[in-house]
Parts: structure tokens; C-alpha cells; sequence
């Protein structure tokens, strides 16, 4: 009871209302227990943020120890072999390709689709429309790796062999041994799978431009489309960017849906239409099952890189929304 | 260069409500046209319908004829685009681009219409400051953003964009209202200039500015909250200011209004 | 040439160039296409799960297990699964959304503008776009490898909640932030203390809003496939101790029978798809419609 009191007294620095003696100090001690844990709560999310960095690390470094190649620059991935031999420069090569050539396929789709919503589908329209944009992202990737795997893929085959027959003077698009499971299926399943979180930032984005500003444009005589260009994609370019690089940073670490569509070969090879190709995250989930003591500690590593790769991109795509909160 | 614009059995809605009822007047070409009536009376919806920009209201639209001379702003096969190109407009608040330097914002309409020359956009950028009386004060740093400009510079910076296209009407809803008396001096001064060449019409909450600035004022009032505006009279400045013929008027501008 | 020049001086308005017309007419086929284009995989994956997966849901489905079965059998089902995925879902939910709510409270109500409040508003961020493998791979490292624990769905659910929790707070955090800060004074007045007044005046009025949020935030994780292939594993019995051994679950069970060659293993793949659309379907459409509900009390 007494250390009741104590606590209540010693914290009171606002020294509002001291009616009901008892019952404000019970109130107090409440108000300790209710911040307190609230405060740890949010500690407890940057420790467990601190911990990922840390276990990762932990359990890398002795696979790192044992590996015989350079875990950068090594193509192979035989950490379960005697000696390990791995590296991750064809997955990090696979991760980069596939999430970049969906960039390149999204971002474009993404923000004719915020434009589309905000500005040209009729007004009653437009919340149903975005609902359904939304949903592509309801749909759980294991989803969209079964689809990539028994249906769209088996599409992409024909679609592969056409490039491949008429555009294999380009050399992405040459090679032999063309087939659905690429990494050209993979990259569109993830272009579709980042689709809605580029377009959805990308219209908060739009909602945010001052009617003044368009009304300025309209009033000069321009046309929808100089409208948009005058006023709203110079004021939503930051936005823009920072939204296409949340899609990237959900692209990097994509596994399920990739893991599903690709049949992995090894090698790094510029030909995204052949059958084969494997990213970071892919090959955690496909070689989990086999991985043993070094195995995982490789996966882990692995995991490691992919979890800086992703932080340093979304960070960066926080920097540029904080930034510009600041100036707007 | 400048326009006539007569208005006739206009009326304009938001959605189901009626926000200006039967208005009917006419403009008269290089002279200054005031509007003005108390508070929600349709003052700015009325200009709005002048260059069509109420229509960009979602579920905005207008009943009614607008010649322009001999043509119908309203007429089927009338471009909005179009209309804006001639009907100028500068607004309450400020609103240059704010990504684009003094500069940019400037030739942004003369772009629209294809002017690319540098020289020739030079020339008009230039032509139109000075016209704003902005370009002593901003020769130095035209590529500076627009929007690091005090609030009265700000607002004849947009007058200077209004007028780069050279319209033949000029729409002012309430120019003066967000800027201190010294801009406010200034920008009336420049209205007095721009009437040998333009037409314009100058919304106003101001009566001295009225009485200085215009030639034919237009009072606008309203029956109660939830009534549509109307037009009450328009006249001679000099005889709504001594002798109006209405008796509201004379209310409203004695303030022994409500 | 005379004619038309003529004709310009009449008339009082100019011409839109037939370029700029053009130009405008282009840009909006274009952004109706690309509406388009991403309405077509939504249609095409849900057609598909849906005709695919009619062919094999059914109670059978639903009420069996792949108990002794082989891939190539017929029937068997993914009740071990739904139980799995319930079990593990419903576990995530009871660690993230405490610690989700709280984390939010203190943002909003305690946290102002300080130091440490701004370095967990940018962390909440940062979390939203961890890779789940990546949560997965830390609680293998951290639950498993460290401490020695075995597979088991709570393991699963621990790498699910990490992925959870920065979806509660932003929900919660948003929906605080709309309660209008009369309401706390008023109950400040009347001398009630700052907890009671967050639970009992703050938190209820933005109760709706916060209930959307979990329901969102339960249909996001449960799809998540690859944390569970790294902690709870696999297994074909029901398995209903969420806390001890392999269980099953609706992404991993797709993901082993989508990779099985045996017809009978892709059909059981698309009514497994199927029942998992649907069940994230319905949270989904639950939290629209307490949304709804929530609009006309907050105006
Ligand atoms: N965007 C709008 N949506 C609905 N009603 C509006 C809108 N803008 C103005 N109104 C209504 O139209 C009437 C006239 O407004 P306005 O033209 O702004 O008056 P004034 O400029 O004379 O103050 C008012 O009753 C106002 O509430
Ligand atoms: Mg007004």
C-alpha cells in the first residue's frame, strides 16, 4: 500500500487534481504499469529487430568459417558437400534480375492505374475500382506460385518460344531451351504480386496534390493529361519513387511464389527466357529440407545478405517519404 | 483582343444543390466588372461558370448561355480546353506550381500552346512580369522556385502566367484577400493597367476596392442559408456606390447588413 | 488558306491542336489499359482456384486428413491443415496484437514527438518490409538452433507474429490518432486516470477501426508459406498440439502437393488454394463491413 503511495507521488510532475487520495494513487500506479508496458512494447519491437541482425549473424558466421570458396563471388551452392563450397553470387544475381525486370513491368501499370483511379474513372466508380486493385494483394503468394506453376507459366512457354523465335538478337532474349518455368514467368508473377502496393502508395500519393495546383493547370487550358503532368507528377515524383521502391523491397524477398515457378540450374545466365534461374530467397525455401548443420548456417547467411539488401532499400524508401513530408 | 461576354438564364448546381439562380447580365469588353454580395452568395461559383472551371467539380454542372462575343462558351461542340485558353483565371489563394521555378511557371501555358523558342518564351516570360509589375523584383532569379516568393508576389506571379497566353478575359476571384495593403496596392494598380487590353472581371469582399478598381460592380445576394445566390443589380460603379436602385444594395453597401 | 484564316478571326475561340488532343486521347487508353492488364491475372487466378478447386472441395475436403495416404491416392483431405493454419493463425493474433495495440498506444498517446517514438515509428516502417523467409530464418536461428526447441506451429507463429505486429500498430495508430482529443480531455476533467481513459474511452471508440485492422493484418499472415516450410515443417496427421511437432497447414500442404507430379496431388493443391481464398476472402469482406459500419458514428 505504502509503495502505492511512493509511486504515485514520485511521478507527480504534472500535479493535476489531487482529489481522491487513494484512488488517484491507485490511478497512478495504473498509469506507471499501462506506460510502462506500453513503452516496452515498442522496445520490444527494435529489440526484436536488433535480435534478427544478431541470430542471423550468429548462426552465419561458423558456415561462412567453413566455407572453401567466396561466399560473394561463388556461383555454386554445395554447403552440404565436404568441403562447403557456396556462394551467392548467382542467387543475388537471380534476386536482382527478376525483382528489377518486374520494377521495369510495375511501375509503369502501377501508377497508369493510380491515374486511372484518381483521375479518370467516374468518381461513384473509383473506391470499388481501387478495391479491386487491392485484392491482387489479398491473393497469399502461395496463390500465385500454384497459378505460376500449373497454368500461367505453361502460358508463358509459348510466349517464351515467340521472343525467343523473333527476338533472340536481343540477348536477354536469346539462349536456348526456352520454357515457362524462366525467369522472365517468374518476374511477371512478380510484377503482378507488387502491382497493388506501388499503385495504392502511388494514389495516397495523387490524393495529396493541391487542388489548387490542378485547378491552376485546368484554368492555363491544359488538357487532362498536361494537367497531370504540370501539376501532379512533378508533386508525386518523390512518392513515386519511394512507392516503387517498397515494390522492390517486396520483390526481393519474394519466396514462395519464385520458388514455386522456377526450375532451378545453376549458373548465372543473362537469358531470362530459359527454364531455370534461382534467387535468395527461393533457394532458402527449396533447399531447406536437404540443408544439414552447415547447410543452414549457409541459408542463414544467405538470409543475412537478403535482409540488408531489403532493410537498405526500404529504408532509403522511407528516407524519401520522411524528407519529403518535411518540405511538402 | 478583349471580349464582350454576355451571360443569359444561367444557373448552377453542386449535386442537387442550386447555388446561383438565373443570372443574366453582360460584361463589357476593357473594362473592370466587380462582383460583389456577402459570404456564399455565388460570387466565385458565377465566375467559375465563366471559364468553365465549375464544371471540374465532381457533380458540378450549369444550365444556362455564355457568349463570348458571338460564341457559346456552353455550346455542344465547345472545348473546355478551349475556353480556358482565352477566359484567364487567378484565383483567392496564390497557387503557382511549386515544383517549378519563376521562370517555368511563367511559360508553363505558352509550352502548352507550342511555344518552344527560347528567345521568343524568353521574350513573353519577360513581357508578362513586367506586365504583372514583378520583374524588377525577380529578374535576377527566374530559375528560383516559384514558390519562395512573398504572398503578393506570389499572387502576380500568377497574374503574370494568366496573362503570358493572352487572353481576352481576365477572372480575379478575390486576389487581394490572403495579401497584406502594400501587395494589395500593388496588384490594384495593375489591374487598372491591364483593362486597356483585357476584359476582366474581379470578384471582391472589399468595397473600397471595388469603388477604386471597377467600372460596373454587380451585386449578388441571397434569400437565406440553403437559397440559391442571384444577381440583384448592376450598374455604373458611381451609381451602385451613390445611387443604387435596389434597396438591398444600398443595405449591403452602407453595412446595414446582416 | 484565305478562307480558313477568315474563319479563325470569327470565331472567338481557338482550336485544341489536334497533337494535344492526341495526346490526351492516347495517355487515357493507356491508363485504361493498364487497368486493365492488372484486372486480368486478378480474374485469371481467381477463375482458375475456383473451377480448379470446385473439382475436389467438398466435406471429404475438408473433414480428412492425408493420414496414410499416398500422393497418388484418391481423396484425403486438409483438415490437418485448416487446423494447423487456425491454430497457428490464432497464435500469432494472441502474441501481435497485444503487443501491437500497446506498441500503437505509446506511439500516439505517450510516445509525442521523442527520440525514442520517432526511432519506432521508423522502425514499424523498416518491419513492414522484412522478406517472411527472413523472419523465418531468425526464429529458426534464435527458437530452434539457439534455444533447441523442435518444429512445432507455435514456432511457426512466432515468425508469423513479427510479421503481424507493424501491420497492428499502423492500424491502431491510425485509428488513435482519429479520436478526437476533446474526448480524452473530457475524461481527464472528470479526474479519471490517463489508463483508464485510453481503455476505457480512447481504445473503445477506435475499437471498430483496430478490429478491421487485425482482421486485415490475420488475412495477410495467413497465407505466409515460407516461415512455416523453416519451423513447423510438414506433417499428413491431424496434429493438434500447436506447441509440439510438425503440423500442417493450408500454404505448406499447397506447396508439397502443387510440387507432386500425381494429378491427385494438384487437384487437392487447387481446392486447398481454394479454401484458403476463401477463408482470407471472408476476413477480408468481414473487415469491409465493419468499416462500413464504423463510418456514420464517426461522421
Ligand atoms: N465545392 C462545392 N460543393 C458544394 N457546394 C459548394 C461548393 N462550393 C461552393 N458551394 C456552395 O455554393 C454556394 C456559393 O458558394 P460560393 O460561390 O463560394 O460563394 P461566394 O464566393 O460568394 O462566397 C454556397 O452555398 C456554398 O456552400
Ligand atoms: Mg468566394
Amino acid at each position: 500500500m505504502t509503495s502505492e503511495i511512493d509511486v504515485g507521488q514520485r511521478t507527480d510532475t504534472a500535479g493535476n487534481g489531487r482529489a481522491g487520495g487513494r484512488r488517484m494513487s491507485t490511478g497512478r500506479l495504473g498509469d506507471q504499469i499501462f506506460a510502462h508496458s506500453a513503452r516496452g512494447s515498442g522496445v520490444v519491437l527494435l529489440a526484436i529487430m536488433a535480435a534478427i541482425a544478431v541470430f542471423l549473424i550468429w548462426r552465419a558466421v561458423p558456415a561462412l568459417r567453413a566455407n572453401e570458396a567466396n561466399f560473394l563471388t561463388e556461383q555454386e551452392w554445395n554447403p552440404n558437400a565436404t568441403p562447403p563450397v557456396f556462394g551467392i553470387a548467382q542467387l543475388a544475381f537471380g534476386t536482382l534480375m527478376s525483382s528489377f525486370l518486374a520494377l521495369l513491368m510495375a511501375t509503369p501499370v502501377a501508377i497508369g492505374i493510380a491515374l486511372f483511379i484518381s483521375f479518370y474513372a467516374p468518381r461513384r466508380l473509383a473506391s470499388g475500382l481501387g478495391y479491386l486493385v487491392d485484392l491482387l494483394a489479398a491473393v497469399p503468394s502461395i496463390v500465385y506460385g500454384l497459378w505460376g506453376l500449373h497454368y500461367f507459366g505453361t502460358k508463358m512457354d509459348d510466349v517464351g518460344r515467340f521472343l525467343n523465335d523473333y527476338f533472340s538478337w536481343i540477348p536477354l532474349f536469346g539462349g536456348d531451351s526456352v520454357g515457362g518455368r524462366s525467369l522472365l514467368t517468374a518476374s511477371v508473377i512478380l510484377a503482378i504480386m507488387i502491382l497493388p502496393i506501388i499503385s495504392s502508395i502511388t494514389r495516397e500519393v495523387f490524393l495529396q496534390v493541391p487542388t489548387a495546383n490542378v485547378e491552376a493547370a485546368l484554368a492555363l487550358g491544359a488538357t487532362r493529361w498536361e494537367t497531370i503532368r504540370m501539376a501532379v507528377l512533378p508533386f508525386g515524383r518523390s512518392g513515386m519513387i519511394s512507392a516503387a521502391m517498397l515494390g522492390l523491397g517486396r520483390a526481393l524477398g519474394e519466396t514462395i511464389a519464385v520458388a514455386m515457378v522456377l526450375s532451378t540450374a545453376s549458373g548465372i545466365s543473362i537469358h531470362i527466357l530459359k527454364d531455370g534461374g534461382n534467387t535468395i530467397a527461393a533457394n532458402i525455401a527449396n533447399s531447406f529440407a536437404e540443408a544439414g548443420e552447415t547447410g543452414r548456417g549457409a541459408l542463414i547467411a544467405s538470409g543475412l545478405v537478403l535482409f540488408v539488401i531489403t532493410l537498405i532499400v526500404n529504408m532509403g524508401a522511407r528516407a524519401i517519404v520522411a524528407r519529403r513530408k518535411e518540405f511538402v | 483582343m478583349a471580349k464582350r461576354i454576355e451571360i443569359s438564364g444561367l444557373h448552377a448546381y453542386y449535386g442537387a444543390v442550386h447555388a446561383i439562380e438565373d443570372i443574366s447580365m453582360t460584361v463589357e469588353p476593357r473594362s473592370v466588372t466587380a462582383f460583389i454580395g456577402p459570404s456564399g452568395c455565388g460570387k466565385s461559383t458565377f465566375l467559375r461558370t465563366l471559364n468553365r472551371m465549375h464544371e471540374v467539380i465532381p457533380g458540378a454542372r450549369v444550365e444556362g448561355k455564355v457568349m463570348l462575343d458571338d460564341e457559346d462558351l456552353y455550346g455542344s461542340d465547345v472545348d473546355p480546353v478551349a475556353v480556358r485558353r482565352v477566359v484567364g483565371m487567378v484565383f483567392q489563394r496564390p497557387n503557382p506550381f511549386p515544383t517549378m521555378s519563376i521562370y517555368d511557371n511563367v511559360a508553363a501555358g505558352l509550352k502548352l500552346n507550342g511555344v518552344r523558342r527560347k528567345s521568343q518564351l524568353d521574350e513573353i516570360v519577360e513581357r508578362s512580369l513586367k506586365g504583372a509589375n514583378l520583374w524588377n523584383e525577380v529578374k535576377d532569379r527566374l530559375s528560383r522556385p516559384g514558390a519562395g516568393l512573398s504572398g503578393g508576389q506570389q499572387q502576380r506571379l500568377c497574374i503574370a502566367r494568366a496573362i503570358a497566353v493572352q487572353p481576352q478575359v481576365l477572372l480575379m476571384d478575390e486576389p487581394c484577400s490572403a495579401l497584406d495593403p502594400i501587395s494589395t496596392l500593388a496588384i490594384e494598380d495593375l489591374i487598372a493597367e491591364l483593362k486597356s487590353q483585357y476584359t476582366i472581371v474581379i470578384v471582391t469582399h472589399n468595397m473600397q476596392q471595388a469603388a477604386r478598381v471597377s467600372d460596373r460592380t454587380a451585386f449578388f445576394n441571397i434569400a437565406g442559408t440553403g437559397k440559391p445566390g442571384k444577381l440583384i443589380e448592376i450598374d455604373d460603379t458611381s451609381k451602385i456606390f451613390t445611387n443604387p436602385s435596389e434597396k438591398a444594395t444600398e443595405d449591403y453597401i452602407t453595412g446595414r447588413f446582416g | 488558306m484565305s478562307v480558313k484564316g477568315a474563319e479563325l478571326e470569327l470565331k472567338s475561340l481557338p482550336r485544341v491542336s489536334a497533337r494535344r488532343r492526341m495526346a490526351d486521347r492516347t495517355v487515357q487508353s493507356l491508363v485504361y489499359a493498364a487497368f486493365v492488364i492488372a484486372i486480368i491475372p486478378l480474374v485469371s487466378v481467381l477463375w482458375m482456384v475456383v473451377t480448379r478447386g470446385m473439382e475436389r472441395l467438398d466435406l471429404d475436403f475438408l473433414t480428412f486428413s492425408m493420414n496414410g495416404l499416398s500422393s497418388s491416392d484418391e481423396g484425403g483431405g486438409a483438415n490437418h491443415a485448416i487446423v494447423g493454419t487456425l491454430q497457428q493463425v490464432g497464435l500469432t493474433a494472441v502474441m501481435a496484437v497485444p503487443l501491437g495495440i500497446l506498441t500503437g498506444v505509446y506511439l500516439v498517446e505517450y510516445g509525442g514527438n521523442s527520440r525514442l517514438a520517432r526511432v519506432i515509428t521508423f522502425f514499424v516502417d523498416v518491419m513492414t518490409g522484412i522478406p517472411s523467409i527472413v523472419a523465418g530464418l531468425f526464429i529458426l536461428a534464435f527458437w530452434l538452433l539457439a534455444l533447441g526447441f523442435e518444429y512445432s506451429g507455435f514456432a511457426g507463429a512466432l515468425a508469423l507474429a513479427i510479421l503481424m505486429m507493424p501491420t497492428v500498430v499502423r492500424a491502431t495508430e491510425e485509428m488513435l490518432k482519429l479520436v478526437p482529443n476533446d474526448l480524452r480531455e473530457a475524461s481527464y476533467a472528470l479526474g479519471v486516470p490517463r489508463w483508464r481513459t485510453i481503455c476505457f474511452v480512447v481504445l473503445p471508440t477506435a475499437l471498430t477501426g483496430i478490429v478491421t485492422g487485425v482482421m486485415l493484418a490475420v488475412a495477410r499472415v495467413m497465407g505466409e508459406t515460407a516461415p512455416l516450410l523453416l519451423l513447423v515443417f510438414i506433417t499428413d496427421a491431424i496434429n493438434s498440439n500447436p506447441f509440439e511437432g510438425p503440423q500442417g497447414s493450408l500454404p505448406t500442404f499447397i506447396w508439397y502437393q502443387a510440387g507432386d507430379p500425381n494429378p491427385q496431388a494438384i487437384e487437392r493443391a487447387w481446392a486447398a488454394a481454394l479454401t484458403l481464398i476463401l477463408i482470407i476472402m471472408l476476413l477480408n469482406l468481414g473487415a469491409r463491413l465493419l468499416a462500413r459500419l464504423r463510418k456514420p458514428v464517426s461522421r
